[in-house]
């Protein structure tokens, strides 16, 4: 792992206008991204961890979406303040994204050869002829099987496993230094999922780059993260490395969280599930968010909003009772 | 769910080779059929009262047609669904209504399932209008507030509309109407799949709870492994139309034989960091074939690591193998496979 950081994201913040109000979906958040490592961002719907990635990668629907503050650096370089030219020079080439539904990001009207090559003959200044072949490959690459045959097919010929690695090989098509997959996997059956999941780790290590995978799913997460990010209502709740986080959790959501899925390996009774619902973005309640969903919730949680607190190295939590939390097991 | 594991109660649902095809027609004027969508193709299975029956399996592989026509939403092409011995694909009039108020459903997408133009009070009312012999005219508001209180709803939200609630809370107006008649099974078709994992817990403990308070069977149809695990007594595990391994929930998770169910576990992530080297992962190649032209014999085969010649001549009965029955324990349970075997996939905890 390398010293300086691929992206660091600080005190971002997002917001959309709406007629209904300002719904504040992302509230101050802050994380780090070193070369080869996977940080999983987990959260809920509304949690603000696709905004996030979205606002990262400048591609946030404005309006009504609005930055209003932080910095995005990448390698050294503040991504909210360059020119959208600049910018758009290094999305696809130095950053990437892998979206959730491959069907509706694909082009239906491009033969999936045709939107490969592209990437080469935008950014690489490639003939036709030549990105046609690197296109092949990619699609070898990604293991799509008869590739050379199926070039010439459009999105909606494949299944859906199969966009996905297009979607994949697209992302990689240039070799960037990160990749941002939001929800990879989550319309994709199980064994499938397990398809695309290991190929996705296996080129993460061949390029050494580094992905911010987003998701809701705590057992993928468990399966391909070396950290954690959980978010709840467009915070940072707690970071940890991912065998500290599901062993003795910080954050009495992330505990809720964790004692609310069932489990394949054990039959269990009840489930411990979290009361009440996430809040809404026009109306976060003050204090801590999670309060009045919170078991442990005092007077202070109600009145004080607390920031993350550095809980061991490389942990935080942004509990008032993160010791109590921690010690609960 | 019981404590025991143990089926209860008499069977009060049989069915029995059950078929559905749905053709494929070409021409527009003179429709000609050119094959058929295998979407189920022979299956058969008792519900006893009182119990959960979990069906797992992936996409298209015929889990929600089995929903429809147990409700009587499809006809079968052949086969039987019997409903304390009745045959309900040859019932019609007053005798068909008298079984559907026994067998309701509870369907997967909360946002599309409720009429966005009715309140709460009229959604939930509606299964009344209907089978007016349930609840006389004037109670019929005393009944659906009692309701909404059982799922864990205010009553005082009657006149609201379903865009005023979240989908958690839609989803328990789902159920909240499946209850109303007061069936003997309800058929839930991915109840929990839409929503958020906090929410989910919220209403699968919901579902248990109302299980145990009215005696109601579940036919529970979801692609999660882990929340059927969870909820059922007894689990199928369905691929392409057939079902291949049945038994109950030890059976299936903790001494599978089937290699589907054995590379099906195996691709489901446990949220457990710890077990990521214990665990070993079958990675299965290729797609699911497609149902309108399903492969002969075993249709797991093209994708299945052990298949041999034999697989694609016979195919394989769902039976209780002849050399695990000798054998006995819980690996002596239904397994259509020609070379079942055991082997533990899921890291026991």
């Amino acid at each position: 792992m390398e010293n300086t950081a691929l992206l660091e994201v600080r005190d971002l913040r997002v917001e959309f206008r709406t007629r209904e109000g300002v719904a504040k979906a992302v509230n101050g958040v802050s994380c780090t991204v070193h070369a080869g490592q996977t940080l999983a961002v987990l959260g809920e719907s509304g949690s603000g961890k696709s905004v996030t990635a979205q606002a990262v990668m400048g591609i946030l629907d404005s309006p009504p979406g609005f930055v209003t503050g932080g910095q995005v650096l990448f390698q050294g370089r503040d991504l909210l303040t360059m020119g959208e030219e600049q910018r758009r020079r290094l999305r696809g080439a130095k950053l990437a994204m892998i979206f959730q539904d491959a069907l509706s990001a694909l082009n239906p009207v491009m033969t999936v050869g045709a939107q490969l090559a592209e990437m080469y003959q935008v950014h690489r200044g490639m003939s036709g002829k030549e990105a046609r072949a690197r296109a092949v490959q990619l699609m070898d690459r990604v293991r799509i099987p008869a590739a050379k045959e199926r070039v010439n097919d459009y999105p909606h010929q494949f299944s859906g496993g199969m966009r996905q690695r297009i979607m994949i090989a697209m992302a990689l098509a240039l070799e960037p230094d990160l990749i941002i997959a939001d929800e990879p996997t989550t319309a994709l059956d199980v064994t499938v999922q397990a398809q695309v999941m290991d190929l996705l780790a296996e080129l993460r290590r061949e390029f050494n780059m580094g992905l911010i995978l987003i998701t809701h799913d705590l057992g993928v997460v468990a399966d391909v993260a070396d950290r954690i990010a959980v978010m709840y209502a467009g915070r940072i709740v707690e970071t940890a490395p991912v065998h500290q986080l599901y062993e003795a959790p910080a954050h009495p959501y992330t505990r809720g969280l964790l004692d609310s899925i069932p489990r394949l390996d054990r039959k269990g009774q009840r489930l411990h599930a979290i009361k009440g619902l996430p809040p809404s973005l026009t109306a976060i309640p003050p204090g801590c968010p999670f309060n009045p969903r919170c078991p442990r919730a005092q007077d202070i949680c109600r009145t004080d909003r607390p920031p993350l607190f550095p809980v061991a190295a490389g942990r935080t939590s942004a509990c008032h009772f993160w010791k109590d939390t921690l010690d609960a097991r | 769910m019981r404590a025991d594991g143990e089926a209860i109660g008499e069977a009060i649902l049989e069915v029995r080779d059950l078929v559905k095809h749905f053709p494929l027609t070409r021409g527009v004027l003179f429709k000609k059929q050119v094959g058929a969508v295998r979407a189920v193709d022979g299956i058969s299975f008792d519900l006893r009262r009182g119990e959960t029956l979990g069906i797992v399996g992936e996409s298209g592989c015929g889990k929600s047609t089995i929903a429809r026509l147990l409700v009587n939403l499809e006809r079968p092409t052949a086969g039987r669904i019997r409903y304390r011995g009745q045959d309900i694909g040859k019932l019609s009039g007053g005798a068909l209504k008298a079984v559907r108020r026994n067998i309701q459903m509870v369907f997967q997408d909360p946002y599309t399932s409720l009429n966005p133009r009715m309140t709460v009070g009229d959604i939930i009312g509606e299964p009344f209008d209907i089978h007016p012999e349930v609840a006389p005219k004037g109670d019929r508001r005393r009944r659906v507030r009692e309701l909404l209180d059982v799922v864990g709803l205010s009553p005082e939200h009657i006149n609201r509309y379903p865009h005023q609630f979240s989908g958690g809370q839609r989803q328990r107006i789902g159920i909240a109407r499946g209850l109303a008649l007061r069936p003997e099974v309800i058929v839930a078709d991915e109840p929990v799949s839409a929503l958020d994992v906090s929410v989910q817990a919220q209403v699968v403990n919901l579902l248990e709870r109302l299980q145990e308070e009215f005696d109601l069977a579940y036919v529970f149809i979801a692609h999660d492994l882990s929340v059927v695990r969870h909820i059922s007594d007894r689990v199928a595990v369905m691929y392409l139309g057939r079902v291949v391994e049945m038994g109950t929930d030890a059976e299936i998770y903790e001494h599978p034989t089937h290699p589907y169910t054995q590379a099906l576990l195996s691709a489901v992530p446990v949220p457990d960091p710890a077990a990521r080297q214990r665990r070993e992962r079958i990675l299965l190649t290729g797609d699911v074939p497609s149902p309108a032209n399903p492969p002969s014999g075993c249709r797991f085969r093209t994708r299945c690591w052990k298949a041999r010649p034999k697989c694609a001549e016979v195919q394989p009965l769902l039976e209780v193998p002849s050399w695990l029955e000798e054998a006995g324990g819980p690996a002596a349970h239904p397994s259509a496979c020609h070379f079942a075997e055991e082997r533990g996939v899921v890291a026991g905890a």
